[in-house]
């Protein structure tokens, strides 16, 4: 009986664990973004990141173990009723328009947090993402291949209307991370601290009174559209928004006590 | 014992607000642990009951952040004594590294801040992010320890609704700032829930 028990407390840890995380290890690379202050490529410190976005499904798990998530609950700070998880049919329903498998959207970045919170994990660092996503199925830095660019910039000329497709069905890069490019935009842990405004996007002296400190934004790969493009997308948002395109994937940290 | 229970309610009616769950709209729902300049521990939620003004610094920063504090300042001596006793001021610092409450307090002393009125108080990484991000506050920490900020000060009514925000820092306060702070403190404490 007692091993019955055990076997059932241990249930919903072992569906976790079915979530694949890919070992990244550690490196340094040329973030498309320079800021003022930075002299150096950015270093990345080894991390899990998720193999996938957190799917319809996984979020709807997570909003029944936590209640106060489910959009008919959640607090007006934390997510934009009208639209959080508005696709869904019920606030614990996913219904016609979301399938088990389609990575969800919908989700505020403070919904987001919570969800990677409850896993022992958070939301991977700009840094990490851009750092991950610059691999191509081979190479880990494939962003000077034109061949490549052109893939990527191809996701971005589709209209947002298509239905986005389930998680998992693009090769997986480099690293064994699959879905970065091409079906959604994700949210970053730091999504807020980019400090670009949107129309100026190279931020010089008008914005500078506004922010305390040195420290300014530019770019410095102008060719580099796909990456520029979630930048800018990222620091329009605020972190009760969600968007029908907007969804995430969790990180876990190596070196401080976040591994496994 | 039923009846002194109730006398005791009625008697202290911020024991029965405190009671009811915040509004949905309350940044005061954020439940990160701060620590404030005299190493007490507390909860946003504690500071329920007060209007205050909350902002965010840190206190290594030379140009800004002494600003922020001439913006408290500025407000509380644009107030008559009653309205500034009622109002609260928390400055929450983003630096948790250099932050400690020895520091907060020895700026406290420096600046002369009356600490039954000003918290200057630090917390965690995650709940420092997720504070600016209820209060619309941006930054980045630079290579050098230095923090990259926007600025402003932020008006809660009683519950911890965001009732007014304001870039303008400085000892001279934003008027409109300055007249929703005080239409703020003429309003009775709201027991009123969405």
């Amino acid at each position: 009986m007692r091993d019955v028990l055990l076997a059932i407390l241990l249930l919903p840890s072992i569906a976790h664990a079915g979530k694949d995380y890919v070992q990244v290890p550690a490196g340094t690379y040329r973030s498309a973004l320079k800021y003022e202050e930075v002299k150096d490529d950015t270093r990345v410190a080894a991390f899990e990141l998720m193999k996938t976005p957190v799917t319809n499904a996984e979020f709807l798990e997570f909003v029944r173990a936590h209640p106060e998530w489910q959009r008919d609950r959640i607090a007006t700070v934390y997510a934009e009723k009208a639209n959080y998880l508005s696709h869904w049919s019920a606030p614990l329903e996913l219904g016609m328009a979301a399938k088990p498998q389609q990575p969800v959207t919908q989700v505020s970045w403070f919904a987001a947090s919570a969800y990677c919170e409850a896993q022992h994990a958070r939301l991977p660092l700009w840094a990490e993402w851009e750092y991950v996503a610059a691999a191509d199925a081979t190479r880990r830095d494939a962003r000077n291949d034109p061949a490549w660019r052109e893939s990527i910039l191809g996701w971005y000329a589709k209209p947002s209307t298509t239905p986005v497709a389930e998680v998992g069905q693009s090769p997986a890069n480099a690293y064994g991370v699959q879905d970065l490019h091409g079906l959604i935009w994700e949210w970053t842990e730091d999504f807020a601290s980019m400090l670009v405004t949107g129309d100026d996007r190279s931020q010089s002296d008008a914005n500078r009174l506004k922010f305390c400190g040195a420290g300014s934004l530019v770019t410095q790969d102008r060719e580099n559209f796909a990456v520029l493009m979630r930048v800018a997308m990222l620091s329009s948002l605020e972190a009760a928004n969600s968007t029908s395109n907007l969804g995430f994937r969790c990180a876990r940290s190596l070196t401080d006590g976040g591994s496994p | 014992m039923k009846r002194l229970l109730l006398a005791l309610m009625l008697a202290m009616p911020a024991v029965a607000v405190a009671g009811l769950p915040l509004p949905p709209d309350s940044v005061l729902q954020q439940d990160g642990v701060f620590t404030d300049q005299s190493g007490k521990v507390f909860h946003l939620a504690e500071r329920r009951g007060h209007v205050q003004i909350v902002s965010m610094f840190y206190t290594s920063c030379k140009y800004t952040c002494p600003l922020m504090i001439d913006s408290g300042l500025g407000i509380e001596h644009a107030l008559s004594p009653t309205q500034r006793d009622a109002l609260r001021i928390l400055l929450v610092s983003f630096d948790q590294q250099r932050d400690t409450p020895v520091v907060l307090q020895a700026l406290a002393v420096k600046r002369h801040l009356d600490t039954q009125r000003w918290t200057l108080a630090r917390a965690d990484d995650g709940s420092v992010r997720k504070l600016a991000a209820l209060l619309g506050v941006r930054y980045r920490k630079l290579g050098d320890g230095d923090f990259n900020h926007t600025s402003g000060l932020i008006l809660l009514d009683a519950e911890g609704r965001i009732l007014a925000k304001t870039d303008q820092i400085g000892p001279l306060p934003d008027p409109k700032f300055l007249a929703a702070v005080q239409t703020a403190l003429h309003q009775p404490v709201s027991m009123t829930h969405r």
